[in-house]
């Protein structure tokens, strides 16, 4: 096998023994640099490894981000975990077997094709002939790049576990005790608290730290131009000397440009305008114009647990836990950081709350390694809610400007797609510099690296804006915006929540204009077999329509190259726009577990709803003015739709990620409906009552 | 100033030593190593501190120490452990009732205080009783759904 078509994760870390090393008698430990996020990878990814080993999956314990043991993977992030984690994984342990079942059959002088695996046993069935993982290892050394090589099919007596839902690994911990970086504990640790600005760019002019010094408990002060972070020996102490500190500071803040509406606030930032998509030539006279704008606010990421790290710092090296999307990234963020050699940082990533994207994890452990460096004792570093929702990255605003030709028959041939967004990636360590909070504020700061988009065909802020639609002529504007008057990075999805939104929304004016049905129209323009299924898959799960609700449709293939998803959304408008019902139909290819699947589908259209209905980042001339959840309202209990989803098996293909593809289908169902029902065309996100009320007039 | 408190929590009695409004949530991690009660906001908006404090749901985040003593605290380790499950975190598991997990703790909580007061709740009741707790990974409907379950197992 030729080497670019390994996955990239395997390209970069080709040594078996990075991946799989077996221990004491029945049990073999696996290694991923694919981590825990509460999406279940930990287990999908367990559940692919035992299936090629042929092991039980209570022999098999998996280790995941770790940057003394498991391979580098760069990021849990895009979807992608399962497409290359996952697919190297699998590899690696199918050559793993392979390797052990030609030292079995050469001991038992069987042909390998006479063995069948079992429990970590390789069997001849009928005989007493066999021989275990743990009998081989001394024979067969794993310190050997992954060759490619043909393996031996698997032949197992047991069904396999892909395509299971195995139960999740990490859950009964945290039904019931210690289960997060959180809850760790370490000997002699303190408890510390970070004073961030009240506002981007602010410099701490004042301070009196002796005051600060002598508050009961406090053990350190750490100040370095304008980060200051304090650790006390009781964590109230903290908390209490944190609201002393914010009392003392004095800070000089620049103002932020003040709030507006979405789409000029973005238009009248500076551009970079690039071509960034075009396919085919301009149509011929004669057509139907159809023009919109759209747009999507700043959102954030509102996990329920704040960033949180723990840091010991011993002898030059430091040690740190972090719930990290990326633990050897921010290992060399944190080195640069503070100037110490990569050998010398080590991050051990540790479960945390939900992770949507790139949040205040990083952030966190950076703040944890100075506090632990500056007292000399194991610290646990916890960030407040108002950290966490004022300081966090947002995803970025986006303006998205469609315009689209429809011929008299009903087919549209024109397809201008325009979009106005900062970049969706400041990931540490993807780029130059430092992209660590603390680093900026400290003294001498380092400048925050300036902003870069991913490209297409994943694409950034463009994700997802070249329609999957056969339309001949196809042009994507990105007005990319480098300026950024909120921080911004990774949110789950990236742009492809505001772009799938306007196609989808534009299709469905295009639809009521021209007297068409929305599903038909989306079909006439679709070629590709899988993503027509997935629609009709949809829309009949969804089946009649109840009186007094309205219905829309939305549909993407994430990235034009992961998971189809189609959702149909049915809305009741009473006082309110409620969302009552949501159905969606997906197809990931091989599901290795299909109720993690049903799980992410829930998740992401429950999170998008969220979005859609009640979220947005406000500011003033002052700063963000998010300080609790009273300032972040998200989806309730009491408003959350019946969902069901169905999964387009397809056993033979290959699998593709999901965790994302739900969120732009969700919102533009919901906003479909809204027209539906009420005749109201909401372009603007979120589609508060005020909203819905102006656009009725 | 630190004074000393007697503390009922889970059946058992603890002395601790610390500042008389220090948030319930920390003396129960810090001093106890109650972990699985959570810190989230501190401000009694998300739930994912809740315990029970004489059978009823309360934040542990803005319950001060001094209102503790004299009470019946019980965590969710009190409520049972991973060999040992409630009712309520078998079904949690059983339906798989969670992605982050970080809220469900708390959550538990509630439904244990809703469960002892009606033994078979509708699912607008449930929600009711959740109206103080916050997802963000969206995994309410599996949430009401284990619930439902507990409810049923328990009224068996």
């Amino acid at each position: 096998m030729s080497a670019p078509e390994l996955p990239l994760s395997l390209r970069t870390n080709p040594r078996l023994d990075r991946w799989v090393r077996f221990g004491a008698a029945g049990k073999v430990t696996v290694f991923s640099g694919k981590v825990e996020l509460g999406q279940g990878i930990v287990t999908a990814i367990a559940q692919i490894a035992a299936d090629e080993l042929g092991v039980e999956p209570e022999q098999l314990a998996i280790v995941a981000g770790d940057t003394t043991s498991a391979p580098d993977e760069w990021y849990t992030a895009g979807s992608q975990s399962i497409e290359v984690g996952g697919t190297s994984m699998r590899r690696v342990c199918a050559e793993v077997r392979s390797l052990f079942v030609e030292a079995a059959a050469a001991e038992l002088e069987v042909a390998p094709a006479d063995l069948e695996v079992r429990a970590g046993e390789f069997a001849v069935p009928g005989t007493d002939l066999k021989r275990s993982y743990w009998e081989l290892a001394h024979k067969v050394s794993l310190a050997r790049d992954y060759s490619g090589r043909p393996v031996l099919p698997r032949k197992s007596a047991l069904p396999g576990l892909v395509g299971t839902s195995a139960p999740r690994r990490d859950l009964p911990a945290k039904l019931g005790g210690a289960a997060y970086v959180h809850d760790m504990t370490l000997p002699g640790m303190v408890f510390a608290r970070v004073l961030r600005p009240p506002a981007y760019g602010a410099r701490l002019v004042a301070l009196d730290e002796a005051a600060l010094r002598s508050a009961p408990g406090v053990v350190a002060v750490v100040r370095s131009g304008s980060f200051l972070a304090l650790a006390a020996e009781r964590e109230e102490q903290a908390v209490a000397a944190l609201e002393i500190a914010r009392r003392a500071a004095r800070w000089d803040a620049p103002p932020m440009p003040g709030q507006t509406e979405i789409v000029p606030f973005l238009m009248g930032l500076p551009a970079r305008s690039s071509t960034v998509y075009a396919k085919g030539s301009a149509a011929s006279a004669g057509t139907q114009r159809f023009e919109a704008t759209y747009s999507k606010p700043y959102l954030a990421h509102a996990s329920l647990g704040p960033s949180c790290a723990l840091a010991v710092a011993e002898g030059g090296r430091i040690r740190i836990w972090s719930h990290t999307q990326g633990p050897h990234m921010l290992r060399g963020q944190i080195a640069k950081a503070l100037g110490l050699p990569d050998s010398a940082v080590e991050v051990m990533h540790r479960d945390g709350a939900g992770c949507y994207g790139h949040n205040g994890a990083d952030d966190a452990a950076l703040d944890a390694a100075l506090v632990a460096r500056a007292c000399g004792r194991p610290v646990m570093l916890q960030w407040t809610r108002e950290d966490e929702l004022r300081w966090a990255p947002y995803g970025s605003a986006m303006a998205v400007k469609i315009a689209a030709d429809v011929e008299p028959g009903g087919r549209i041939v024109d397809w201008k797609h325009e979009l106005w967004s900062h970049t969706h990636v400041k990931r540490p360590g993807r780029g130059e510099g430092i992209e660590l909070l603390a680093a900026w504020h400290m003294d001498p700061p380092v400048p925050v690296p300036p902003a870069a988009d991913l490209p297409l065909p994943a694409g950034g802020g463009d994700r997802n804006a070249v329609p999957i639609y056969d339309f001949p002529h196809q042009e994507v504007v990105y007005h990319f915006l480098p300026e950024m008057p909120l921080r911004v990075s990774a949110l789950r999805a990236l742009g492809a929540f505001a772009n799938v939104f306007a196609i989808e929304s534009m299709l469905d004016e295009i639809a009521a204009g021209i007297g068409v049905d929305p599903l038909e129209l989306r079909l006439r323009h679709l070629a590709d077999e899988r993503a027509r299924e997935v629609l009709r898959a949809a829309a009949q799960a969804a089946g009649a329509k109840r009186d007094g609700t309205g219905r829309g449709i939305g549909f993407a293939r994430y990235k034009n190259l992961s998971a189809y998803c189609a959702v149909v959304a049915d809305v009741e408008i009473a006082r309110q726009l409620r969302v009552r019902r949501v159905v969606a139909a997906v197809d990931a290819g091989l599901v290795v577990n299909p109720d993690g699947l049903r799980n992410q589908i829930e998740g992401g259209i429950v999170q998008a709803a969220s979005w859609a209905l009640k979220e947005q980042v406000r500011w003033t001339r002052d700063g963000v003015a998010l300080h609790g959840w009273e300032d972040y309202p998200i989806l309730g209990f009491d408003e959350v739709p019946d969902i069901e989803v169905v999964i387009v098996e397809r056993r033979d293909a290959p699998s593709l990620g999901a965790g994302e593809c739900a969120a732009g289908p969700t919102a533009a169902a919901i906003a479909n409906a809204l027209y539906d029902g009420l005749g109201v065309r909401a372009r603007h996100l979120p589609l508060t009552p005020e909203r819905v009320a102006a656009a009725m007039n | 100033m630190s004074e000393r408190f007697t503390l009922r929590v889970n059946g058992a009695t603890h002395a601790v030593r610390a500042e008389r409004n220090t948030p319930l949530v920390y003396v129960l991690r810090n001093d106890l190593g109650l972990k699985g009660t959570r810190f989230g906001c501190g401000t009694g908006h998300c739930g994912a501190c809740t315990v029970l404090y004489d059978g009823n749901a309360v934040q542990s985040c803005d319950t001060p120490l001094w209102a503790a003593e004299g009470h019946e605290i019980t965590t969710i380790e009190g409520l049972g452990r991973a060999d040992r499950p409630h009712p309520l975190q078998r079904a949690f598991l059983d339906e798989q009732a969670a992605q982050c997990g970080y809220c469900v703790d708390g959550i538990i909580m509630s439904a244990a205080a809703l469960l002892a007061r009606s033994a078979r709740p509708t699912r607008d009741e449930i929600a009711a009783a959740l109206g103080r707790h916050l997802c963000r990974c969206g995994t309410h409907l599996r949430i009401l759904r284990a619930i439902e379950r507990a409810a049923s197992e328990m009224a068996r």
